[in-house]
């Protein structure tokens, strides 16, 4: 076949002993080259090398197995949509975790500050995780008729008051949470 | 069965006579009148049964014509609209597909054709009262969604499956203008997505929806405007929302709609519990009528338990969008004990398979996607060993499409051995060219094994490393086959010319990169006008050889698809179909009809 051989010539270059063969078992190692996509967005490229190789595609060449062939694996594209999504919110699950201790409680958890966008949703998932109440912050009162109170460790080793500052001021400076009982957090909040 | 395919076409050739002229030959050979023969013949669905029934004799060939309500087109260039419409009269419902399969892939390029709206122009003259239109390969504009909801006011039904070319507007014109829909399921379409608003425009009247299924569509839509609708319309029994529908508010829908069928979820987790699991739980154990359950995007241990109560009864179960791990697969087959058919990708490994042949002794159906399919090192996924695990679970399996790295002709052969009863088998060996990694064979026995051991095989997808032997073994063997899919294989013509040899059956054959030549393909030359269509790409066929089936068949329309990369001779890419309405009026400048 015509456009095989011009192939061939093209990538000498490329070790042939580890290409993969179409030829029937048995007949002399001869290997001949997968055809291999030109750029993987021309939708009218070929799939074969073509004779009229760019140079573009000489430098881009890499051994077939690996290479990308147009539609192969015959996956439909919204199915690798699916999937892409997917990678990238693992890819950027490479989150803020900081350790949560909550005084009574025999074990620390670990939180993942970047899954909240605020103060209020990160008290819902803290009570969600350890069962407790710590209520609303009001910045006069404190956490006012709450049981518990939630402080943490700045980036100087000091304890705070969860909520005095800007959220994004928060997630920066914050190192570590402590769920405190009230009755001991008093003196924290009072001016 | 080529007789009848002769008279097929010869009768095709008489719809242009006029019926009243033919005298009316209802002989002593026929003496049932029209008014029984046509309440008994409207009792026939099948579209291949009534093709026989239209073969008897013209007496019955009206009658049918007259009674036939639902018109399946395969290949949308194989007759036109004006021919369809001229045969048949009272047709209240469309299936037509366009482009070759191989689309799906990225192989035909954009604007190929398969515009539907030449037919919808016909088809709004001749059945104004049409209710029900499914298309698949499709090139659907904006303007057709548009004609189509303003031009038949009895519209029900629009199904679209892997069409493309229309946008988030053309559903609205759909949702706010028919005002019967029943039915609107959009699936893998490639839709410019601008916008959840269409789901807003369904009118505060339309309370006659069955079907809604917009799972592909990427758009948040009207949460308020979802659930009164879905309150509103008592007879939905399907309903397949997208992602950006949240647990909370799947919730509130099921509540709505305790009488579903069939369920496709939005995202399958939280990161904030507004409410506890057990009230999620309990409100699909109230859903007593589930047989499908979809979706289940990102879904993990903690939230996927939440549908075992629904579990018992499902029959379907399709986990492709959710990547889990075995452990999470099998706690949950373990509530399934109806399953028939099941999708998962292969995050689920050798071990989930092996528990779905554990606790799935009814499987029927399984498909097995890549998660990761063009990852070419350090991957997962499944072996041989699973589809084995499989087999001797489920004997009834009798559909599968499993795509994997690495298999063995053993391995297929004890599968076959297992489930002889395969009707469906399309393997994919991800690799290009890979042989048996345990005796480094080529695949060829396992395709091999497949034939000779499921006689009621009608679809086979091949891959793997190939010689000729294996067509050799398809052609004898393979008696029911009619649907063949081939990559990357063969070493000759000969192995084009076993499958045209033989495989009475065969209606549609896809092959791409395969090293078949001209003397294979004028080998099936008579073989062409009893299939559907014949698709070869960057094979090596050229312009001369496709001069030459051209010539001899005239029946046939022979394209070439012009590549501006390769040589003048070469045909690239060549599709071939049986037609009665002549060559493409609408070709492309890059497709050629020989």
């Amino acid at each position: 076949m015509d456009h095989k051989k011009t192939t061939l010539d093209l990538f000498n270059n490329v070790d042939l002993a580890t290409e993969l063969t179409l030829g029937l078992p048995g007949t002399d190692n001869q290997p001949e080259i997968i055809k291999s996509s030109l750029s993987g967005n021309k939708r009218t490229s070929s799939e074969m090398g073509s004779s009229t190789c760019t140079d573009e595609n000489e430098s881009r060449f890499s051994p077939p197995t690996k290479e990308q062939v147009v539609g192969w694996p015959p996956v439909r594209s919204y199915r690798k949509n699916i999937l892409q999504v997917k990678k990238t919110e693992s890819e950027m699950g490479s989150g803020m975790y900081v350790k949560v201790s909550m005084d009574g409680a025999p074990y620390l958890r670990k939180l993942d500050l970047k899954m909240y966008q605020s103060y209020e949703e990160l008290m819902k998932g803290l009570q969600v995780m350890f069962k407790c109440i710590i209520g609303l912050y009001f910045e006069r009162e404190g956490y006012n008729g709450s049981q518990h109170v939630p402080t943490y460790e700045d980036k100087d080793g000091d304890w705070m008051l969860v909520g005095d500052v800007p959220w994004e001021m928060f997630i920066s400076s914050c190192k570590r949470l402590r769920i405190m009982k009230s009755c001991e957090a008093r003196g924290l909040g009072d001016c | 069965m080529d007789l009848n395919q002769k008279r097929t076409r010869m009768v095709d050739r008489v719809d242009s006579v006029d019926p009243d002229l033919v005298s009316p030959e209802s002989t002593p050979m026929c003496p049932f009148p029209d008014e029984v023969l046509e309440p008994v013949l409207s009792l026939i669905n099948s579209h291949k049964d009534r093709s026989s029934v239209s073969l008897v004799c013209k007496d019955w060939y009206n009658a049918e014509r007259w009674s036939r309500r639902h018109v399946f087109i395969g290949n949308c260039y194989s007759v036109s609209p004006e021919i369809v419409v001229g045969r048949f009269p009272k047709i209240r419902s469309v299936t037509l597909k366009g482009k070759p399969r191989f689309s799906d892939f990225n192989l035909v390029p954009e604007d190929w054709g398969a515009d539907v709206y030449p037919w919808l122009s016909v088809l709004a003259k001749a059945y104004p009262f049409l209710e029900e239109l499914r298309l698949k390969r499709m090139a659907v504009s904006d303007e057709s969604l548009e004609f189509l909801a303003m031009n038949f006011p009895e519209f029900k039904a629009l199904s679209l499956l892997s069409c493309d070319g229309f946008s988030t507007d053309g559903l609205k014109a759909i949702a706010t203008h028919c005002r019967n829909l029943a039915e609107l399921d959009i699936q893998e379409n490639g839709i410019d997505d601008l916008g959840g608003d269409w789901l807003s425009c369904f009118p505060e009247t339309l309370t006659t929806l069955q079907v809604l299924n917009f799972a592909s569509l990427n758009s948040e839509v009207n949460f308020n405007d979802l659930e009164k609708l879905v309150t509103r319309c008592k007879s939905l029994r399907v309903l397949k929302v997208n992602r950006t529908i949240n647990l909370d508010q799947l919730q509130k829908l099921l509540l709505r709609a305790p009488q579903l069928t069939e369920l496709g979820t939005g995202t399958f987790t939280q990161d904030l519990v507004t409410r506890p699991v057990a009230d999620l739980e309990a409100t699909f154990g109230s859903c007593k009528n589930l047989l499908t359950i979809s979706g289940l995007w990102d879904t993990n241990s903690l939230y996927l338990p939440v549908i075992y109560p629904a579990c018992a009864s499902l029959t379907f179960l399709n986990l492709s969008c959710a990547a889990l791990r075995s452990f999470e697969l099998a706690m949950l087959l373990i509530h399934c004990k109806s399953l028939r058919r099941l999708w998962v990708l292969d995050t689920v490994g050798d071990m989930g398979l092996e528990a779905v042949g554990s606790w799935c002794p009814l499987l029927e159906e399984l498909r097995v996607f890549p998660a990761d399919p063009f990852e070419q090192e350090n991957v997962a996924g499944v072996t041989e060993s699973g589809f084995v695990a499989v087999s001797r679970g489920c004997p009834k399996l009798h559909y599968v499409l499993y795509f994997c790295h690495q298999m063995t002709n053993a391995a297929v052969a004890t599968v076959v051995q297992n489930c002889p009863g395969f009707t469906h088998f399309r393997l994919c060996i991800m690799n290009l060219g890979q042989p048996d990694y345990v005796t480094n064979e080529p695949m060829d026995e396992a395709f091999g094994a497949v034939v000779r051991t499921c006689p009621n095989l009608q679809r086979l997808a091949v891959s793997g490393l190939l010689t000729d032997l294996t067509f050799e073994y398809i052609g004898k063997y393979a008696k029911n086959l009619e649907i063949l899919s081939v990559a990357f294989a063969g070493s000759s013509d000969l192995g084009l010319k076993y499958v045209l040899g033989g495989c009475p059956r065969l209606r549609k054959l896809e092959i791409r990169d395969c090293p078949f030549g001209n003397a294979a393909l004028l080998s099936g030359l008579t073989k062409y006008e009893s299939m559907r269509s014949l698709w070869m790409s960057a094979c090596n066929l050229t312009m001369n050889g496709c001069r030459v089936l051209a010539k001899e068949m005239p029946r046939l329309n022979v394209e070439v698809m012009k590549d501006e990369d390769s040589e003048d001779s070469q045909a690239h890419k060549v599709y071939i179909y049986r037609t009665v309405a002549g060559p493409r009026r609408d070709a492309p400048p890059f497709v050629l009809t020989l």
